[in-house]
This record gives C-alpha cells, sequence and structure tokens, in this order.
C-alpha cells in the first residue's frame, strides 16, 4: 500500500462526508484525492478481476449503463459504476471513495463507468479500459465541441485504448468506423481486440434518422432519400444482439441467432435499442458463462434512469418525462411516443448543459404534434420554441418562461388526461425538482 | 427534387425558391431560414415551390430566391466541386439582383478562398469578394449585431474561419456582442446587392423578419414588378428576440 494512496483515499473519503454534511458538491471530493495522488484512478481500478467498461456516446449514456450494471448485478458480480450522473474523471473518483475501503481498495469485479466523450479522452489515458461501448454520434452540444466529425474523434481515442473488446453500433457509420481503432494504442494487443456489434433489422432502421439525413422531408415530394451506402454496409456485419421489433413496451430481440420475445418497463424504441446495446456488451462481458434466464429477468427488471423517459404518477395521474437533448433525439422521442390521447408540454432551456444555441429546434420535425397542439411550453428559451411551433402550425396554448407556474398550470389541468412533458437536461432537473414539492410523486418505471 | 405548398390554391402567384445543398449542408438549423420564407410568402400571398439543390441535380430555369446553410467539413468536401461548376450560374443570378442567403460554410464557399489551418486553399466561387482563413479558436456564442439595414440583429455564431471583406462588399452589420467576422475588425457578415451572407444560426431568420422581408421583397419584386409590403403579425417573435438578446454569450 502506497502512502500517498492511503492519503489521498483517507483525504477525499473526510471531505465526502463534509460535502454530504452540507449537501453537495459530489465532485469535490474526488478533486481532492485527485491533487494528493494523481494516480489514484489506475491504482483504485488497475486491479479489478474484469476490468473496466467505458460506455460512451452523445444519447442513452446514462440509461444504457444503468442496465449494463443491473445486467451484470443480475449474473452476481459486483459492480462498480458512476452512478450519481457526475461522468467526468473527478465524479468516477470522488464515486471510487464511496465504495473503496479505507486502504482505498475498491470491493468490486468489475467497473461500468459512464464518460461524456471528452472527458473519455482524459479518462482513457490514465485507465485503459478492457471493454467499451460506444452507442452513437450525433449533434449535440456542437457549441462546446464545434463539429461531429470531433466528437467522433474523442470516440476514436477509447477505441484505441481499449485492450479486449469493443461493442460497437452498427448503424451509426462513425461507430461503426471504429472497428479498426480496437486496441492501437497497446503496441502488439491490436490483433487481440475483439469487435462486436448490436443492431437494428431494416425494417427499424428509418425510426433512428441520423444527421446526415436530418432533412428527412415530410415537405419535399419523394421523402427521404434511403442512406444506400450505409444500409448495404451494416447487411455485412453481423450483429450479437439486433433489435428485430418493438412495439410499447414489448420487444423483440435477435440474440446470438435465437429470437427472443421480451415486455420491458422501458418506453420508446431509443430506450430499448439501448438494451440491445447493453445485452450485447453484457454477453461479452460474461461470455459462455451467461446465464441467459438471469439476463433476461433482469432486462425485464431494467427501468429508465432519472428523467430519461421516465412515467410517473402525480395526483393520480400519469405523467412522463422525457429528455430531450438534440435534434436527432427530440425526433427520434416525438416518433416513438404518439401525441393522441395526451396533453403535451415543452421545457426548453439553453443553460450550458443544455447547449446555448437554439438552432437545433429548427431540425426537429414538429408535425406530429400538429393534431392535439402542445398545451404549455416553457423554460428560458419558451418564446423560441413557440415560435418555432407557429411556423410548423402546431397549436400553442400557453407561452410562460416560468418552469413553475407552467408545471402547476399543466398538471392541474384536465385530470382524466395523462401527461406528458419534453424537456432539456436544466428544464428536466428543474421539473423533476418541482414535482416532488408540488405533490406525490410515484415512480412507476 | 420541388414542392409547391399544398394549402394555397393554384392561381396564385408563384415564388420558386431554391435550397442549395440541403443534404450535406444543413446544419445548425438552416432549415429554419426555409421555413420562415415560405411561410412568411404564403402569408403575403404567394405559392411557394421549393427546389432543393444536391450535387449533381438539374439546376432550376426558374430561380427567385436562393437560400443556403453551413456544413460539417466533410459536407463542404462533398459539394465544392459541384458549387465550383455553378459558381457562374449563381454569380449571375447575384448580378441580376436574385436575393440570397448564405450562412456559415456557404458564405465562406461564396467568397474567393478558404485557407485552412494546414495552408490548404480551398476555392470558393468569388460571387463575394472576401477571403477566409482559418483561425487559431472557434469563435462561439450569442451574438448580436446593428445592421443599418435591418436594426438590431441576433443569432448565434460558430465558426473557425475568420472572414475579411474586400473592396465592394459592406459588412452585414456591426458587432456589438460577440466576434463577428473575424474577432478583430468588428464586421459581421457581408452584403452585396440583394444578397446576404453571415455566421450567424439561430435560426437566423426566424428571429430576425426584417432579414426575411428583405429577401421576400427584392424576390417579389423582382420577378412581379411590386410587393405589397403588408406587416405579418407573427406570435411570440417580437419576446422570442428579447429573450435571445438577454442571455448570455
Amino acid at each position: 500500500m502506497d502512502m500517498r494512496h492511503l492519503l489521498a483515499t483517507l483525504a477525499g473519503k473526510t471531505v465526502r462526508e463534509v460535502a454530504k454534511l452540507r449537501g453537495g458538491g459530489s465532485a469535490l471530493p474526488g478533486l481532492v484525492a485527485e491533487k494528493i495522488d494523481p494516480r489514484f484512478l489506475p491504482r483504485v481500478l488497475g486491479n479489478l478481476p474484469r476490468g473496466v467498461v467505458v460506455i460512451s456516446g452523445t444519447n442513452g449514456k446514462t440509461t444504457t449503463t444503468k442496465m449494463v450494471v443491473e445486467l451484470l448485478q443480475g449474473q452476481g458480480l459486483k459492480v462498480f459504476t458512476n452512478r450519481t450522473g457526475s461522468n467526468f474523471t473527478r465524479g468516477v473518483v470522488a464515486a471510487a471513495l464511496g465504495s473503496s475501503n479505507l486502504t482505498g481498495r475498491l470491493d468490486a469485479d468489475i467497473a461500468v463507468l459512464e464518460l461524456d466523450e471528452a472527458h473519455a479522452v482524459h479518462f482513457v489515458k490514465l485507465v485503459a479500459p478492457r471493454y467499451c461501448l460506444l452507442l452513437n454520434v450525433m449533434r449535440d452540444q456542437l457549441d462546446r465541441f464545434g463539429e461531429i466529425e470531433t466528437t467522433a474523434g474523442f470516440l476514436r481515442r477509447i477505441a484505441e485504448a481499449t485492450t479486449g473488446t469493443m461493442v460497437l453500433n452498427r448503424e451509426d457509420p462513425r461507430i461503426a468506423a471504429l472497428a479498426d481503432a480496437g486496441g492501437s494504442n497497446s503496441a502488439g494487443r491490436a490483433a487481440a481486440v475483439q469487435v462486436r456489434y448490436f443492431g437494428l433489422a431494416p425494417e427499424l432502421r428509418p425510426m433512428f434518422p441520423s444527421d446526415d439525413d436530418m432533412r428527412s422531408s415530410a415537405a419535399v415530394v419523394g421523402g427521404p432519400v434511403p442512406d444506400s451506402a450505409s444500409a448495404a454496409a451494416a447487411v455485412l456485419r453481423e450483429a450479437d444482439v439486433v433489435l428485430t421489433g418493438c412495439d410499447g413496451s414489448d420487444a423483440s430481440f435477435d440474440i446470438g441467432g435465437r429470437r427472443i420475445e421480451a415486455q420491458l418497463k422501458l418506453t420508446g424504441v431509443y430506450n430499448v435499442y439501448n438494451a440491445a446495446a447493453a445485452l450485447a456488451l453484457a454477453r461479452t462481458v460474461l461470455g459462455p458463462d451467461t446465464d441467459e434466464e438471469a439476463l433476461l429477468r433482469s432486462l425485464a427488471d431494467v427501468t429508465p434512469a432519472f428523467g430519461r423517459g421516465e412515467s410517473l404518477t402525480v395526483n393520480g395521474q400519469p405523467l412522463d418525462l422525457v429528455l430531450v437533448k438534440n435534434p436527432a433525439g427530440f425526433r427520434l422521442a416525438l416518433r416513438s411516443f404518439p401525441a393522441a390521447g395526451y396533453r403535451t408540454m415543452i421545457a426548453i432551456n439553453d443553460n450550458y448543459a443544455d447547449g446555448r444555441d437554439m438552432s437545433w429546434l429548427w431540425d426537429v420535425d414538429f408535425e406530429s404534434l400538429a393534431a392535439t397542439g402542445v398545451d404549455e411550453v416553457s423554460g428560458v428559451r419558451a418564446n423560441d420554441m413557440a415560435l418555432r411551433l407557429f411556423y410548423e402550425d402546431v397549436p400553442v396554448g400557453r407561452v410562460d418562461t416560468d418552469l413553475t407556474a407552467s408545471l402547476e398550470r399543466f398538471i392541474g389541468s384536465a385530470p382524466d388526461t395523462p401527461k406528458r412533458i419534453y424537456c432539456t437536461y436544466t428544464a428536466m432537473l428543474a421539473l423533476r425538482r418541482e414535482l416532488g414539492k408540488l405533490t406525490n410523486v410515484e415512480v412507476i418505471s | 427534387m420541388e414542392t409547391t405548398g399544398t394549402r394555397q390554391g393554384a392561381d396564385r402567384p408563384v415564388i420558386d425558391l431554391l435550397q442549395l445543398y440541403p443534404r450535406d449542408m444543413n446544419i445548425y438549423g438552416d432549415w429554419g431560414n426555409v421555413l420562415v420564407l415560405r411561410k412568411r410568402l404564403q402569408l403575403h400571398g404567394y405559392e411557394v415551390r421549393l427546389h432543393e439543390y444536391n450535387p449533381g441535380d438539374a439546376f432550376p430555369r426558374q430561380v427567385d430566391l436562393v437560400v443556403g446553410g453551413g456544413g460539417q467539413d466533410s459536407g463542404q468536401n462533398k459539394i465544392q466541386a459541384d458549387l465550383l461548376a455553378l459558381g457562374g450560374r449563381l454569380k449571375e443570378l447575384a448580378e441580376d439582383g436574385v436575393p440570397m442567403l448564405a450562412i456559415c460554410g456557404l458564405y465562406q464557399l461564396f467568397g474567393n478562398f478558404f485557407r485552412t489551418g494546414t495552408g490548404e486553399v480551398i476555392k470558393g466561387i468569388g460571387l463575394l469578394n472576401v477571403d477566409t482563413v482559418a483561425g487559431p479558436a472557434r469563435l462561439i456564442g450569442n451574438t448580436v449585431i446593428e445592421s443599418a439595414d435591418f436594426g438590431t440583429v441576433i443569432g448565434y455564431e460558430n465558426h473557425s474561419g475568420q472572414t475579411f471583406l474586400k473592396e465592394g462588399v459592406q459588412p452585414f452589420g456591426m458587432v456589438t456582442k460577440g466576434e463577428g467576422n473575424n474577432g478583430q475588425d468588428g464586421t459581421e457578415g457581408a452584403r452585396y446587392r440583394n444578397v446576404v451572407a453571415s455566421y450567424l444560426h439561430g435560426s437566423l431568420l426566424p428571429k430576425n423578419p426584417a432579414v426575411a422581408d428583405f429577401l421576400i421583397r427584392n424576390a417579389v419584386i423582382r420577378r412581379y414588378g411590386s410587393f405589397d409590403d403588408a406587416p405579418l403579425e407573427i406570435p411570440f417573435e417580437a419576446q422570442a428576440r428579447l429573450d435571445a438578446a438577454a442571455r448570455p454569450r
């Protein structure tokens, strides 16, 4: 035991306790431990029997990580994860402090970590992952990274650092293109790095618009032009897990060549596709030891992560919270959840974590809301959102930048009608907080 | 590919609106500019024929208004040869008074050249007498400019190229918040005849109706000789402008 490591652990743990008393600061203890021992992380994560898994990509990291953790726990593994949602290196250190004993040893078989793309680059310099799961590259916080290609470059660095197996989204051309990058940082070991894919049956692919065919055009005669090149490439790669059907919470998968039907607690086709990703990764980690029945039982029990497609009951009425962060995600969500029979609210903030540029709202097709309209439009940029809806002939009820006022009106209206709120990240956090204050909230899934 | 508005009768006067490279140069909400032009033209009583022009397509015979946007570097590579071949035609139209809106990537390629960080020179069509060189950092954030013709213009910039205006080209406006063309001379965008070029997304036209109506007015007058400039009442527009202008960089 290295003295510095011990000291870093103790100091970090102390700060963690103090921070907990004060009720905040999940990354501060990590900062302290890192300052005292910059090698804290490689030391604490370096000796796990089954290594480290890094999960990254633009959309679905949090939900997918949660699923992977639960699938592996269902197989009896002790799993360390950064579940506090602090997906930066420092957050991982902070989480490790919480789970390690006083000598800084982590009692776990495997670490499953959700990492923001840019921070993952720093992380993999410290700790080479045995596995990585790369989900997608979409236009998200371009104001932070500049270009999709820049983000794809970050993910390439994760792939290059991976020593065991990469699990890749076959349907995202920028992710599938990383297949050749595996382990190229670990000289001599490149040949040993394996690639596995998860994918979609061809008939489900139109549900997942990519940024490259963003201009789907309901507005243009002839409709969208299929990206035949990437579809052809996808056919060539065999996927370990393929999502073959999705209807509400019923899903079917092709797993290792066998067809499996499952009833899930997840709704929305994109969440179910994340389940395919999680299954592929879990099967990779477990190999021939996989207890498939237990795996499918765990899958059926997985619930969405906080704020990601959660179904709540508020004052006895169903309320869905749907997180929307970027045009592809928003479009996908609108396609996944039919508006009929629901009242709809949209809450758009433009804080740093949301992305400041409102341009993305103009790349989302809101036609599916035209028949029902949107009852409440809220958030800092409510007027931008309302203007967007006006230009697509979607009727708008109330527009109010005050989230609390909008929420109160919304949940107080039409008591017998289920409700759905599409919200950006910081709007979701604020709404979740307000819901807790206002009413009895019961989390259904 | 072309479409016409479906709600209007066939006897309304037609405006042919061309969107350049929607497949490869349509990032940061450039579609919003097309939507706004189409809707406002419809509200003014015109039928809009939207032409989507992608590399290799036949160029439409009648063009009253041209819109083009920005792309990823990969998108720009895909359209560059096609754009150079189209350059003569676009220049003729611009000289003839056809209003055009070129945002970000197409603004750069409407200029003389773009010199990349590695010294490579990407040729533009020279419709605008401006030069662009790769800058050391991306200029990103909420931006406000004052324009002689359009008043306060609000948008969001996100570019690494730095553009310098040469003889015969006026700035779109002068920056009061943000960096603008190059972060040095205070200018943003470029004006030449009825061409408006800018780095501003947001999308630009929804929150800057004065610019949208300038393009529309000139398109209609050029084709039909006169334009009834009845003001449009668009809900949320004024408040969306105020909200955007108040946001931090």
